[in-house]
C-alpha cells in the first residue's frame, strides 16, 4: 500500500487516498505553505540590522534562516506574521506591515 | 482439542489474552473490568506471557498508549468499562480514523448518573459512532470466543479498524459458568503473528500517522473509513466460519433462536438473551410461536440481514439496555426500524427499555412482553413506545 504521496492531490478520489491518510514520507510539513495564513508581514531592513540574532530563536515557526552567524530574508512560505520578531529586535530592523505578500506591499 | 473449565467472563477474556500474547497492554482499572488487566499482569508476573504491560494514570492515557503502540507496529489492546470508556472518547475516534487494528475488552457498565456500577449498555452504545467494530456476548464462552476472533477481523487488510469485544458487567464478567477453552497453540495458530506492512518503527521507511487534514481530504478519508466498516461485515462472517471449522463453536452476525416459524420475536443483545431464550422455551411448551434474535455484531450494523430475518414475523420487541434521551427510543430500535422501513417490511415493532443500571430482567418480564406483542398484533392494542420494564410507577407506564 506504499504510495507516492506526491501523486495525491485535491482531485484524488477517496479510493486512491492512503489508508488513514498515512504519509509515506518524512518532513513533509515544509511543503505545506502555511504562510498563506498570514495577515501581517514582517519586513527586514538589512541596513538597520546589527546581526545580534535575537530575532531568530524567538520565531515560533523557524522562519528566520541563519547561516554563518548571519540572518537572511524571512521564509515567507511559512511565516505567519505573528510579529514576535519585531518586538525582539532592539534596532528597529523589522517592521510589521498589513497584508500577505511583502512584494506587493513594497 | 479443547478442555472444559469454569470461569467468569473476565477470567475467560484474560485467558484468551494470555493465549494470544499481544505485544502491549496499557490499562487503568475500573469496575467491573479491573480483573482483566489484573489477571493479565499476574500471567506476566508468572512468566506465562510476555506482553508489555503499561500501568497508566487514566483511560485517556490507556487508549492513547494503545494507539501509540499500535502505530509503532505492536499488537495492542486495553480493557475498560463505563466512565473509563467515556474518558477514552477522543482516542477511540483517533484509533479508528488512523485505522489502528487494536482491541478493547469492554465490560459493559452504566454511565453516570446517578452513579452506579452495574450493567447496562450505555457505555458501548455511547461509543457506537466512534468507528469501532462492536461485538457483544451473551456468555463468558462467547466473550472468550469473540476475543480470539478480534485480531483476525481487525487486522484483515480489508478492515484495519479497531474492535471492541463486549460482555455484560457482573452478569457475565463476574458470574462463573462452564466454558470450553482452546489449546494455547491452536489459538496462536488461529490468530497468527502480527506483521503490519507499515508502522512507525519501520527503520528506513518513514511514515507519518494522523497528519492534519485540510477540508479537501477529510471527507474522502471519512468515506474510506466508512467503507472499511462496511467491508468488515464479510470479514467477521469469514473469521467466524474459520473459527467454527477449527474450534467447533459457530457464530453469525446474530443468532436466530426458534425464529423460523415465530409470530413474535424479541430482538436483544448481551446476557439477557439467555433469559429471553429460557422464556421462549417455556412459552413454546405452551404453544406460543415465539423466538429470539440475539444481535452479536452491532457495528457494522446488519440492518438488511435483520430486516430479512424479521420479515416473516408479525411483531418484534426491540430491547434497549440504554436510554438515548431523545424521546423516541434507543439506538437499537432506531436502527432496526430504519432497516425494516428501508426494506419495505411493515411489521409491528415495539421498543422496550430494560435492565438499566443492573435492574433485574426475568423470564416473567419476557412473558409479559410477548403477551403484549400478541395483543398488538391480534387486537391492534396501542402501546407506548420505549416503555420501561420493571419500573416502579404510579400509573401503568
Amino acid at each position: 500500500m506504499r504510495t507516492d504521496v506526491n501523486k495525491i492531490n485535491e482531485t484524488t478520489p477517496y479510493e486512491d487516498l492512503t489508508e488513514g491518510l498515512i504519509m509515506f514520507a518524512g518532513g513533509t510539513s515544509k511543503d505545506f505553505m502555511t504562510g498563506e495564513w498570514r495577515t501581517n508581514t514582517p519586513i527586514f531592513n538589512a541596513e538597520k540590522c546589527k546581526q545580534c540574532l535575537l530575532c531568530a530563536p524567538v520565531c515560533p515557526d523557524g522562519c528566520i534562516p541563519v547561516k554563518d552567524s548571519k540572518r537572511s530574508e524571512f521564509d515567507y512560505d511559512h511565516c505567519k506574521g505573528c510579529g514576535i520578531c519585531e518586538k525582539a529586535c532592539p534596532f528597529g530592523a523589522i517592521e510589521m506591515i498589513e497584508g500577505v505578500d511583502p512584494c506587493k506591499e513594497k | 482439542m479443547s478442555k472444559k473449565d469454569r470461569m467468569s467472563g473476565n477470567e475467560a477474556v484474560a485467558y484468551a489474552i494470555r493465549q494470544i500474547n499481544p505485544d502491549v497492554m496499557p490499562a487503568f482499572p475500573i469496575t467491573p473490568s479491573t480483573e482483566i488487566p489484573q489477571l493479565v499482569s499476574t500471567y506476566i508476573a508468572n512468566g506465562e506471557m510476555d506482553t508489555e504491560f503499561i500501568p497508566v494514570e487514566s483511560e485517556h492515557s490507556s487508549m492513547s498508549a494503545t494507539v501509540g503502540a499500535e502505530a509503532a507496529g505492536a499488537r495492542s489492546l486495553t480493557a475498560t468499562s463505563s466512565c473509563g470508556l467515556a474518558l477514552m472518547w477522543e482516542e477511540l475516534l483517533i484509533a479508528a480514523s488512523n485505522r489502528m487494528p487494536c482491541a478493547l475488552a469492554l465490560v459493559n457498565r452504566t454511565l453516570s448518573g446517578p452513579i452506579n456500577i452495574n450493567c447496562d449498555h450505555s457505555d458501548g452504545m455511547g461509543a457506537r459512532d466512534t468507528g469501532w467494530i462492536q461485538i457483544y456476548a451473551e456468555t463468558n464462552q462467547e466473550a472468550y470466543d469473540n476475543f480470539i476472533q478480534a485480531y483476525p477481523i481487525a487486522e484483515d487488510k480489508r478492515v484495519h479498524l479497531p474492535i471492541m469485544i463486549c460482555q455484560d458487567g457482573f452478569i457475565t464478567s463476574h458470574a462463573v459458568q462452564n466454558i470450553e477453552l482452546n489449546e494455547d497453540q491452536d489459538v496462536k495458530d488461529f490468530v497468527g503473528e502480527y506483521n503490519p506492512e507499515e508502522y512507525l518503527l519501520n527503520t528506513g521507511n518513514p511514515i507519518a500517522i494522523g497528519p492534519y487534514s485540510i477540508s479537501n481530504y477529510a471527507m474522502e478519508a471519512r468515506k474510506a473509513q466508512e467503507m472499511a466498516m462496511e467491508n468488515s461485515k464479510e470479514v467477521i462472517i469469514e473469521v467466524a466460519k474459520k473459527y467454527k471449522e477449527k474450534f467447533g463453536r459457530g457464530f453469525e452476525l446474530f443468532e436466530e433462536y426458534r425464529t423460523a416459524d415465530a409470530d413474535y420475536i424479541m430482538l436483544i443483545m448481551g446476557s439477557a438473551a439467555g433469559t429471553a431464550k429460557q422464556a421462549v422455551d417455556d412459552l413454546r411448551e405452551k404453544g406460543y410461536k415465539v423466538g429470539v434474535l440475539k444481535l452479536r455484531v452491532f457495528r457494522p450494523f446488519p440492518a438488511d440481514e435483520i430486516a430479512k430475518a424479521l420479515s416473516n414475523c408479525k411483531a418484534v420487541a426491540i430491547m434497549e439496555r440504554t436510554e438515548s434521551y431523545n424521546g423516541h427510543g434507543g439506538p437499537l430500535a432506531s436502527e432496526v426500524r430504519a432497516g425494516l422501513f428501508e426494506n419495505g417490511i411493515n411489521i409491528k415493532a415495539v421498543c422496550y427499555t430494560y435492565g438499566l443500571a443492573g435492574r433485574d430482567f426475568t423470564v416473567e418480564h419476557v412473558y409479559s412482553i410477548f403477551d403484549e406483542l400478541k395483543d398488538v398484533d391480534l387486537n391492534n392494542k396501542k402501546v407506548k413506545q420505549h416503555r420501561y420494564i420493571n419500573l416502579r410507577t404510579k400509573e401503568e407506564n
